[in-house]
């Protein structure tokens, strides 16, 4: 069982995967829904570094930087816009109240 | 058992990741996904990544996370936010999917049991720092070159939302 580390690494990465779809698409709290991609973006960056591990081969680190880069500015640009939603006088952060969007 | 540090991780950051999307209060939420990454980090440890499993640590655990405390903080959240999510996370509902889901998830380990092992090496040698380096700034020193374009624009874009705040909320309360 000691060589099925990557195996064992990509069930843990569907798992998560699923986790965090599961919860952008039941939770409605605007700040949870982040989290699940965060957990989403996880779960991915988990798959390259096991195939990375997987093929001795370094590209998969490479992309987890990649990854990482990418869910630094996601969270960046999320968390602005939850603030101007919230400094717009918007009460609740439910994310069925975005229909009324303007501008 | 060379693997039970990597099955410990394994089990804690899928109970941290199922705590965290079933949380009602965002403050424990993230509570739950700083032990996710925490402990993402030691599969990535695990699975011969030191290099990403520090960089897991200081950059998502630390810098994102701090991120997401200060949002909360900055939002006050009021009490009907989380009445309705207790309302949406009522357990009678979600017996049924979670079943079902467990019954897949068995599914798929036992297929993925049953293949057959691909050739491959036998143990895992870790990849360090040296090895990760080389390649970013080899063949892949275009891809950092995108990757600074797109911290960049995101630096840029948030900048630009958060920017005039003030003026969109005396413009509300003036409307």
């Amino acid at each position: 069982m000691s060589a099925a580390s990557p195996t064992q690494a990509l069930l843990l990465a569907t798992i998560l995967f699923a986790t965090g779809l599961l919860g952008v698409l039941a939770r409605r709290n605007l700040l949870l829904m982040l989290m699940s991609i965060e957990i989403m973006l996880n779960a991915a960056a988990l798959a390259f570094i096991a195939a990375g591990a997987r093929w001795h081969a370094a590209q998969g680190q490479v992309m987890f930087l990649m990854i990482l880069s990418l869910a630094a500015a996601e969270a960046a640009v999320g968390l602005a816009i939850i603030l101007r939603l919230h400094a717009a006088g918007r009460p609740t952060l439910d994310a069925d109240t975005g229909n009324r969007l303007k501008g | 058992m060379s693997d039970l540090p990597f099955i410990l991780f394994s089990l804690v950051a899928a109970c941290a990741a199922i705590m965290v999307i079933t949380r009602a209060v965002p403050v424990h939420a993230l509570l739950y996904l700083v032990v996710l990454l925490l402990s993402l980090a030691g599969v990535f440890q695990a699975l011969g990544a030191p290099f990403a499993a520090m960089l897991e640590i200081i950059i998502y655990a630390g810098a994102v996370i701090v991120l997401f405390v200060f949002v909360v903080m900055m939002l006050n959240l009021g009490r009907t936010d989380r009445d309705r999510e207790r309302h949406w996370m009522a357990p009678g509902i979600w017996i049924g999917p979670a079943i079902l889901a467990c019954l897949l998830l068995a599914a798929l380990c036992i297929t993925l049991r049953a293949l057959p092992p691909t050739a491959g090496p036998d143990t895992l040698v870790p990849i360090g720092p040296q090895a990760v380096g080389i390649m970013l700034y080899g063949p892949y020193v275009l891809s950092v070159e995108l990757a600074s374009f797109l911290l960049l624009t995101g630096l840029v874009s948030a900048f630009h939302i958060g920017s005039n705040i003030r003026g969109t909320g005396t413009a509300t309360e003036e409307a």
